[in-house]
């Protein structure tokens, strides 16, 4: 009609061979989660850096610290009170002239084990009964929920208190304390994730392929819950040492001449006018552990986040 | 801007930044909008039919999209270039628009005689007690049983088919001049649809809006369309009127949309002829024809460039070198038009 | 209500007067309340419906999803709830079923060999892990993938090759009878044609059943032998595809036919529709007598009062005989 056409060399208008699924075919490696993941974590600076600084500090916790200090945490020279931060005593001394570099690393190892156990009940504790309470459902689902209402109704102070009684103050009351109590929301995490995956349509084409039960929970729902707990268990730890130092600031937790750093920091307090040095130091590794630990996780939140995904 | 159109979309481009770089969802769209017609934007998924539509409300997410180019000329304006306080003034009395879920189109915790009021307070000025009793009307209008009691009740005591109404009477409480309805009935069950489907046709016919239907769904096109523009991968490759698209397509593409789908007035003797492979990846789209890698007549000019569009009648183009005087003379399959 | 049903003719999956209530508070959710049918060896059944009528509750009750609250599955003549062990893992691999959804259907975390070879490894039909990846690429390859795909996640696949991926999934445990659950509604339009063209090939070289699940009429009638319609967990008609298209009688099949919009312009303009009005009763609790009446533009009086019963008032078209047309 009206258009007007270019003169075009005929050899353009022949056959092309083209395949049509070749748009289908998959370019680059096959991207996992944890890939997807890890490539995403890169570019969060802030993870990254409090990832670097928290490897850091276990490092100089458990390993680095000890071989270099030559000091013991409870060696008393009381010709060496209250020293500031010499060459000799990287962190100067306290009223008994016990060594604050390697009392402050003592510390930072009681509140990392600490950390760890709240971690460790968290997977073996938290996690199988919000996997138990979520997958059976029912009224297993209803009595282990009830458990949990039970066991947050109770703080954490008052199970020390009587574990106190029972035991003494120490690192077994405060890991009875928070282990006990601090793996219940995990357990609710868990379970509302199993609640949400059992309608999925994969779970369904599983069981219809005739999978069990433990099938079912080890191959497609833990898979799928992985994120969410890893996320939570960044966030639990932080939470412990924090219940951790609490307690021991109160009295109720490590009792001298252990070390932790919530003692420290209450130890210090107390010097707060004179010896300013003996609070700000260990408070200082406290809260790098604290913060650290909070971006770390805020970090890995956005990157297993799948909304985030292409 | 031409008299018989109320809207006109030149070269429209537009583009998302995202995280796995750059999509170009839109590139460059050039269609008009007849005063008082209802035009079917017709396309799948990535076609970029949606977003097309967005970018004349504006609605497109301000943080990544970013518009390469072309105008969209509504009255003397070119909407593209307003600002945001301006657009306000649009969006409602001017363009309405009317999305797929009517779940999340309404505020759950308003009861929605306010959501109908709260825009004719704002942008016609109405006073409360006028305000109310325009919406009583408009939900009346849209088909609303016992709209007195139902104008004070919140949307979750209303069923999807009756929500949609909801939103549809909103949109039309200020008598826009555009209506824009995307995916308006593809949440809802087919009998529902063909209720919300009159009420559209009926709608229009009363208050003289022009409408743009977004809609993957050719029956629906058939049902209700005057003329439509077909979408692939960011490009319209076919628009006219609807008969002349239906019984006479130009373009592989629409040819394979019409004959891959089943007639339930069909014998089931017809082939289902699909379309091969999938849409392409709009982050990379191809050169040229983004139809020549599923295209069953392909010819080497059509991965070089995009072709140019030949026009048949007042309203029927299309865009496919098989058009070309040197390209060799191809029949569309036999599923596909001629009279039924 | 009893459709006439008898193991002679070759009917692979009987349905009887099959119901599934669902507790919600106090009361009960009847999605299914008194489904009858059979499906012959071989045929592909069509079970159409809008929201709410039960349709994706039968396909799940029967592929034992679900257990029923009433009535007996029997395939080949056994009731599949009552199988136990042995039997009921080899029910597993006969009757099978495909998913809607092509994000949720599989496993995000799982490469495509592990989700193909799911079944292979429940029931330990592969002797060694060559002989598994055989399998799986073959399976790949009947479904129109590559082997190059089997190491892939679904995440980085299309919605149509996630769909073929589910399909695979089902075929390598070799089953007899597929329960396809609205396999191609979440799919685009050029696309569910592949879908739908490789069930039909598959059923031609496998000799499959099919019950084809779907609320999407155009394509039931397509791809099914016979098809049945659905409200409010009832059955109202059953017959062959062409027929119930050609001669519905039941009136909520005729609104339902009337609702579907035809890709055909001249048609379209000059179609009466069928407008049925208000809304979808609750099936907590459904009208009685027959519960299309409330919305049936030729109800009677009588309607109410009478449980209309299921006739076959002609051979092979079974209908819920509703005194409005009768």
């Amino acid at each position: 009609m009206e258009t007007r056409y270019r003169e075009l060399d005929p050899s353009l208008f022949e056959s092309a061979d083209i395949d049509a699924y070749e748009g289908e075919r998959i370019a680059g490696p096959p991207v996992g989660f944890w890939r997807d993941a890890w490539i995403r974590l890169k570019k969060n600076r802030g993870a990254l850096v409090s990832l670097a600084v928290l490897v850091l500090v276990f490092a100089v916790a458990f390993v680095i610290g000890p071989l270099i200090s030559s000091h013991s945490p409870y060696a008393q020279d009381l010709s060496q009170r209250y020293l500031g931060p010499t060459s000799k005593f990287w962190f100067g001394t306290d009223k008994f002239g016990r060594d604050m570099w390697t009392r402050v690393w003592a510390g930072t190892r009681v509140s990392l084990y600490i950390g760890l156990l709240a971690a460790l009940m968290d997977i073996f504790v938290g996690v199988v009964y919000g996997a138990v309470s979520g997958f059976l459902g029912g009224r297993v689902d209803d009595v282990l929920q009830r458990g949990i209402e039970i066991l947050n109704g109770i703080p954490y102070l008052v199970v020390a208190i009587l574990a106190m009684i029972v035991f003494d103050p120490g690192i077994i009351t405060i890991s009875i304390a928070i282990g006990l109590t601090g793996w219940t929301y995990m357990a609710r995490i868990v379970r509302g994730r199993m609640l949400q995956l059992k309608d999925q349509e994969f779970t369904l084409a599983s069981r219809s392929l005739g999978a069990s039960g433990f099938r079912l929970v080890w191959k497609h729902l833990i898979p799928n819950s992985l994120g969410l707990i890893v996320i939570n268990l960044m966030f639990t730890i932080p939470a412990a040492i924090f219940a951790e130092a609490f307690l021991s600031f109160i009295g109720l937790g490590i009792q001298v001449p252990e070390a932790s750093l919530g003692s420290l920091i209450s130890d210090g307090a107390a010097e707060l006018r004179f010896h300013p040095y003996l609070l700000w130091l260990p408070s200082l590794v406290f809260c790098l552990l604290m913060i650290c630990f909070n971006l770390f996780g805020d970090g890995l939140r956005d990157a297993l986040d799948p909304k985030m995904r292409k | 801007m031409n008299d018989d159109n109320i809207l006109e979309v030149r070269d429209l481009q537009v583009s998302f930044s995202t995280y796995a770089g750059e999509i170009q969802a839109v590139r460059s769209v050039t269609f008009d909008l007849r005063r008082g017609e209802t035009l079917a934007i017709v396309g799948e998924s990535g076609s970029g039919k949606s977003v097309t539509a967005k970018s004349i409300m504006r609605l497109n997410p301000e943080a990544n999209t970013i518009v390469r180019g072309g105008e969209i000329l509504f009255g003397q304006e070119d909407l593209l270039k307003l600002g945001e306080k301006q657009m306000q003034d649009i969006r409602g009395p001017k363009i309405a628009m009317v999305f797929q879920d009517p779940m999340t189109s309404l505020d759950p915790t308003m009861k929605v005689g306010r959501q109908i009021t709260e825009s004719l307070k704002k942008h016609l000025g109405m006073s409360g007690r006028e305000a109310s009793r325009r919406a009583v009307e408009l939900l009346r209008l849209v088909g609303i049983p016992n709209a007195e009691q139902r104008v004070k009740q919140y949307p979750h005591q209303f069923s999807g088919g009756m929500r949609q109404r909801v939103v549809i009477a909103i949109a039309l409480a200020c008598e826009p001049q555009i209506l824009i309805a995307d995916e308006p009935t593809t949440a809802l069950d087919v009998t529902i649809q063909a209720q919300i489907l009159d009420l559209l046709r009926e709608l229009q016919e009363k208050i003289g809006t022009s409408v743009i239907l977004i809609t993957h769904d050719l029956g629906v096109v058939a049902s209700v369309a005057d003329r439509i523009a077909v979408m692939y991968a960011g490009k319209i490759v076919e628009t006219g009127t609807v008969r002349e698209t239906f019984y006479d397509p130009q373009m592989p593409y629409t040819w394979g949309l019409l004959a891959s789908i089943p007639l339930p007035t069909a014998d089931r003797s017809r082939d289902l002829i699909p379309i091969p492979g999938s849409p392409p990846d709009m982050s990379d789209p191809p050169e040229g024809c983004p139809f020549a890698a599923r295209c069953p007549y392909v010819m080497r000019i059509c991965s070089t460039e995009f072709p140019e569009y030949t026009t048949f009648s007042a309203e029927h183009k299309a865009a496919c070198w098989l058009h070309h005087p040197m390209a060799p003379n191809v029949e569309p399959p036999a599923q596909v038009g001629g009279a039924r | 209500m009893t459709e006439q049903s008898s193991n002679g003719n070759g009917a692979i999956l009987e349905v009887k007067d099959l119901k599934k209530h669902f507790k919600v508070g106090r009361a009960y959710l009847k999605a299914v309340d008194g489904i009858s049918l059979s499906i012959k060896k071989g045929e592909t059944l069509g079970l159409v419906g809008e929201s709410g009528c039960g349709k994706t509750t039968v396909g799940r009750v029967l592929v034992r999803l679900y257990q029923p609250s009433g009535g007996e599955v029997l395939f080949a003549g056994e009731d599949v709830h009552r199988t136990e062990g042995e039997e009921a893992k080899l029910l597993n691999r006969k009757m099978q079923m495909i998913f809607q959804d092509p994000q949720a259907s599989l496993n995000p975390r799982m490469v495509v060999s592990d989700i193909v070879a799911e079944g292979i490894d429940i029931h330990g039909l592969a002797g060694s892990r060559e002989e598994r990846l055989d399998r799986v690429h073959e399976l790949l390859e009947t479904v129109g993938l590559s082997k190059e795909h089997a190491n892939r996640f679904p995440h980085e696949f299309s919605g149509g090759q996630r769909q073929r991926i589910g399909v695979a999934r089902a075929l390598a445990v070799e089953p007899e009878f597929i329960v396809a659950d609205e396999p191609v509604s979440a799919l685009d339009v050029s696309i569910q044609a592949q879908v739908i063209n490789l069930m039909t090939q598959l059923q031609k070289d496998r000799d499959l059943t099919y019950l084809f699940i779907s609320h999407d009429l155009s394509v039931v009638k397509y791809i099914s032998d016979r098809v049945g319609v659905m409200y409010l967990g009832q059955l109202v008609e059953l017959a062959d595809s062409d027929e119930l298209y050609a001669n519905p009688l039941h009136p909520y099949t005729r609104a339902l036919l009337s609702a579907v919009p035809v890709p055909d312009p001249d048609y379209e303009s000059e179609r009466e529709r069928i407008v049925i009005t208000g809304d979808l009763p609750s099936p907590i609790n459904p009208p009685s007598g027959c519960r299309f009446r409330t919305r049936c533009p030729q109800a009677v009086e009588e309607a109410a009062h009478v449980d209309p019963p299921w006739r076959e008032v002609e051979p092979g078209h079974w209908v819920e005989a509703c005194p409005c047309f009768t």
